[in-house]
């Protein structure tokens, strides 16, 4: 289709607002983070210093790095196993015809739209029964509340898609159901698991009400509930610098993550949400 | 004969594989999700407290509504239903949930439909466009806290340059303008979603019709209204469940950025609140427990009024 000249204008003028807003506060906190002292507080548009007081400050100083620690451990972890729980799971539910099947996915459909308000004190109770309160695996569990429905329903579609013939191919060889899921199967599925289990990771990283509830000490937290508590001696005092410096250290690795792997995040979120 | 033997052990192991395959997941999902929250709803019919949880007794109705009578004739309801800090907080929180889903259905629309034309430094636009999707929900609340910072904010800066603002505007602060301080950031951060989500029914469309519509001379605007728009409304309308649903809940954005205020209390800072730092333990499980019930309500009626194909049949 041609345009005309102006309508052409005004396009990349929506384009360039577009941008705009989807990266200044990002590029405003990286400058920030730079400064220190009275520069932070005067408004600049363009990087006035390269100072990484703050960066050095967040990462020696205190325990920003072991809580750092804390959400890789955290968040690896519940990859792992909600992986390895859902494949079997998915297998069953896309590829096993039995009754229950349409009400069981209904229920994994439903616990994925549970608010977490709603089971935080029931949690709170099953976590300090199993002695679990203040430990990186009260989260560890309690996330699988959220990745777990994700990659089963994820992993699920996908599998859905994937041609009868294989499998029928081995049935006819003797093999055993975790034999196909191991051999036929599994092969097949990297794509979705790293893509799930990218997703995954991404929530998990990102979680802040269980982190808030189930963890009392500065060294147990993880990464959004320290940022959340970092404050001054008054209100006045907040240190500006150091919070955009850890802003910027715990999100510069998502946003690489997110960059590369654009087109498996976009197609993995579209499965997950539209395909019912 | 022999065959149907066969294939009827064939299946029946297949079966048997089926629920072995399955039970590790519903262990786990059942430790996680329905035992919890059949004890959230337990215990907000006892008097259950942080410290003495194991000794909650039941109280029935008492923390949802309950009536004391004075003795001389004279009495009041007490209870959730008649908290008006509760009633806020829902109000609160739907009118954050109806805001907020509408504009990002708006602004999603126009960037899904920007990304579905053909132009130069197209992949690059929407990379860019899902950075506020990957930065956390509480590093965005404290970019924009800082931003929104009454004296050194750069929100306030601009807006003077453009002669918008005569003055600072405390956002955050200030009752008045506390939620559309929550209502910026939530729409900045999950609008790349919502635009993924549109975008992706977009790209599903032939791109014949449009050329047989363009061919006969029909006005954009009419294509759109006449043909995207009810093509893409099936993708739309499940967007706009899932952020409704989502921004329902809503809880770490109004914490971080606008603590302690009724201007921005929404159902799930309501009942934390309540749960961990009033010790009401139970009165905040009965909090906990209408908001799932509301939301409940609305997920069923949304799976029975798409009629949602859980077996992929129609697929």
């Amino acid at each position: 289709m041609k345009r005309s000249f102006l309508a052409r204008i005004g396009f990349y003028v929506l384009v360039a607002v577009i941008i705009f807003q989807a990266i200044f506060p990002f590029y405003y906190a990286i400058l920030t983070s730079l400064e220190s002292g009275q520069a932070l507080f005067e408004v600049n548009y363009l990087p006035a210093a390269l100072d990484f007081s703050n960066y050095r400050a967040m990462l020696t100083e205190g325990v920003f790095d072991r809580q750092i620690l804390n959400s890789v451990f955290v968040a690896s972890v519940v990859v792992l196993f909600s992986l390895a729980l859902a494949v079997t799971a998915a297998y069953a539910l896309s590829r096993i015809n039995f009754r229950l099947r349409g009400l069981l996915l209904l229920t994994i459909l439903s616990v994925s739209m549970f608010p977490q308000i709603a089971v935080l004190s029931g949690l709170f109770e099953v976590i300090r029964a199993f002695g679990l309160f203040n430990s990186l695996w009260s989260l560890v569990f309690s996330y699988m509340i959220f990745t777990l429905p994700f990659t089963v329903w994820v992993l699920t579609t996908f599998m859905r898609n994937l041609p009868v013939e294989i499998e029928e191919a081995a049935i006819m060889d003797g093999a055993s159901a975790l034999t196909i899921v191991r051999r036929v199967f599994l092969p097949l599925m990297w794509p979705a698991m790293v893509t799930t289990g990218l997703l995954a990771f991404i929530h998990a990283w990102n979680e802040f009400l269980f982190a808030l509830t189930f963890l009392s000490t500065d060294r147990q937290r993880t990464v959004p509930v320290a940022i959340a508590l970092i404050s001054g001696r008054s209100e006045f005092e907040i240190p500006w610098g150091n919070i955009m410096a850890a802003s910027v250290i715990v999100t510069l690795p998502l946003v690489a993550l997110v960059l590369v792997f654009q087109r498996k995040i976009v197609s993995g979120l579209t499965a997950g949400a539209v395909k019912g | 004969m022999q065959k149907t033997t066969r294939r009827s052990r064939l299946s029946r192991q297949r079966l048997t594989a089926a629920w072995l395959f399955l039970s590790p997941m519903l262990i786990v999902l059942f430790v996680v999700a329905a035992w919890p929250l059949w004890r959230t709803v337990w215990f907000s019919f006892t008097d259950a407290s942080l410290d003495l949880m194991s000794e909650a007794r039941w109280v029935g109705f008492r923390n949802y509504l309950e009536y004391v009578d004075f003795g001389d004739g004279d009495g009041q309801y007490y209870g959730l239903l008649t908290d008006a800090r509760w009633w806020r907080s829902v109000w609160n929180t739907v009118w954050f949930a109806v805001v907020s889903v509408s504009f990002e259905t708006v602004f999603g629309l126009i960037i899904a439909l920007v990304l579905n034309q053909q132009f130069f430094g197209r992949s690059l636009v929407r990379a860019a466009v899902l950075i506020p999707w990957a930065i956390p929900t509480i590093v965005s609340a404290k970019m924009w806290a800082w931003m929104m910072h009454d004296q050194f904010g750069i929100l306030n800066d601009m807006f003077l340059r453009l002669g918008l603002i005569s003055e600072r505007i405390a956002w955050t602060a200030s009752p008045d303008t506390a939620m559309v301080a929550v209502l910026i950031v939530d729409i900045w951060k999950t609008t790349p979603f919502m635009a993924l989500l549109i975008l992706a029914g977009l790209q599903m469309v032939p791109g014949d019709i449009y050329e047989a519509a363009h061919l006969d001379g029909i006005p954009a605007t009419r294509i759109f209204r006449k043909i995207t728009l009810p093509l893409i409304m099936p993708a739309v309308l499940v967007a706009v469940v899932f952020r409704a649903l989502d921004a329902l809940r809503i809880f770490d954005i109004v914490y971080v950025l606008t603590p302690n205020t009724d201007a921005t209390r929404t159902m799930s800072v309501f009942a934390r609140e309540n749960l961990f730092d009033y010790d009401k333990f139970a009165y905040g499980s009965a909090a906990s427990t209408l908001l799932f019930l509301t939301i409940a309500l609305i997920t069923v009626t949304f799976i029975m009024v798409t009629r949602m194909d859980l077996e992929g049949k129609r697929a």
